[in-house]
């Protein structure tokens, strides 16, 4: 038995409805499965009880959580809580009149995901004519007097661009700028193949926003996430499985990361038939990968266990087939030879776009 | 170097907030929070955009009346420079 830590952020996933389709979507595959069961008055007592267990944080994501119409009242309850208060949107659909609302109700940030610097690989991305309509959300975020976040996902398509991706975080004078590349997990593993850059290509974008963090130093945060099939050791998961963060999926299972869901033999409990602090403490699934009792070899001899915590469980199991394998993306992991094996399809293979799955169930192809 | 003369404010992302648990203060932003010790927590809440540097130090000269003047003067600035260079202080010139 662990004791459980103080949670700090509560990841409240309001719908896995989306109007954007991307290819690296980081909801689950079988997303449909999962439908909305919780009500507003259910999300209020979860932010409630999450507040009272130690979380100051609210990122409010789905799908798209601007789809919930009950999101004004959420977020006045999160901001009568005192929680920092994050909305983490595609920007579709918002009118101004609804953005200028959510500023009155006392929302801390915004956070909006432009997919490329490009149009034409952004819409290709997100499945959707979207781009025009973002970066005029991005500018009525700042007109606003929100802080604006600009996430943007990088993969082998639009890596070589990170430049123009800055440049246009600097126009829009976001505050943050997320260069976050794609995990392969999820729809993103499906579409490894497609997305998967080669080493050479990270490291120039690497190096070029490493330039840009230090230029706009004050101004802009830039943060560059690598992803975690380029590092020899993992990062820590999510801080720790049940360690820092909670999720609560749309149907109201409380979960340690975003795809926890997805690994099997494990039971996570609903918040709407218990509170969020019994799920937090002594859910099954949550007791299952806190602390270190359940780690194998080589982790639990190693120096850095209390560093990354194992990696993360649903690479492990996504790739391995064994949720408590060592991740795979560790050099140390006997299962790293996948990871190296992955990085081999890296390679450019000439102008053609790849085949992309898109995450479904979506429309016609915009192409 | 920041100007004494200019009057530091809590970035727009910033927020300092009361926390229950430690009766300490944090300073959240989007994705991250700094537990703020007590000197930290009453310089923050002096960043108000109304006073200057100066007159933050002058403040706080009453509440910490055992440090010399000079040495407090420039333990202030050295966190303000560091908060700004972090983004999370506002000095204009």
């Amino acid at each position: 038995m662990n004791p459980a830590p103080r949670p700090y952020t509560l990841v409240a996933e309001l719908t896995y409805a989306c109007p954007l389709h991307c290819v690296y979507c980081s909801n689950p595959v079988d997303f449909t499965r999962h439908k909305d069961a919780l009500d507003t008055a259910d999300w209020r007592r979860v932010l409630r009880e999450a507040e009272q267990l130690g979380v100051v944080q609210v990122n409010l994501t789905g799908g798209e959580p601007l789809l919930r119409p009950d999101l004004e009242e959420i977020i006045a309850e999160a901001r009568a809580l005192d929680l920092y208060t994050n909305l983490i949107t595609s920007g579709i659909p918002l009118e101004r009149e609804r953005l200028e609302r959510l500023r009155r109700l006392g929302l801390d940030n915004v956070q909006v995901s432009i997919q490329d610097a490009r149009p034409a690989g952004s819409d290709r991305i997100a499945g959707r004519e979207a781009f025009d309509r973002k970066l005029e959300v991005a500018r009525w975020v700042k007109e606003l007097g929100f802080p604006l976040t600009m996430n943007t996902v990088l993969h082998r398509e639009n890596l070589d661009h990170i430049g123009e991706v800055i440049a246009l975080a600097e126009e829009l004078h976001a505050d943050r700028l997320e260069l976050a590349n794609t995990q392969y997990l999820g729809w993103a593993l499906l579409n490894r193949s497609a997305l998967l850059p080669a080493a050479a290509q990270l490291e120039r974008a690497r190096s070029i926003a490493g330039a840009a963090k230090a230029r706009l130093e004050g101004r802009m945060e830039v943060v560059f996430v690598i992803p975690d099939y380029f590092v020899e050791v993992p990062p820590a998961c999510m801080d720790g499985w049940g360690r820092r963060f909670i999720v609560v999926s749309p149907d109201g299972l409380l979960l340690p990361c975003l795809l926890a869901h997805t690994l099997p033999g494990l039971s996570f409990g609903s918040v709407r038939e218990q509170s969020v602090g019994q799920l937090w403490t002594s859910s099954p699934g949550m007791e299952a990968f806190r602390g270190e009792g359940w780690m194998p070899d080589p982790c639990r001899s190693c120096a850095r266990r209390g560093i990354d915590f194992g990696g993360c469980r649903c690479q492990a199991f996504h790739l391995t087939g064994n949720a408590a394998a060592t991740d795979p993306a560790c050099s140390l992991s006997s299962d790293h030879v996948l990871i190296e094996a992955a990085r081999s399809e890296g390679a450019p293979r000439g102008p053609d776009l790849a085949t992309l799955r898109y995450r479904a169930p979506r429309p016609a192809p915009a192409r | 170097m920041i100007a004494t003369s200019g009057k530091p404010s809590l970035a727009a992302k910033a927020r300092l907030r009361f926390d229950r648990a430690t009766g300490g203060y944090l300073l959240l932003y989007p994705e991250r929070g700094l537990a703020l010790n007590p000197t930290a927590a009453s310089i923050l809440k002096l960043c108000n955009g109304e006073l200057t540097v100066d007159g933050i130090v002058e403040r706080l000269q009453g509440e910490y009346a055992d440090r010399p003047g000079p040495e407090l003067r420039q333990d202030v600035i050295e966190f303000i420079e560091e908060m700004a260079r972090r983004g999370l202080l506002q000095v204009p010139a």
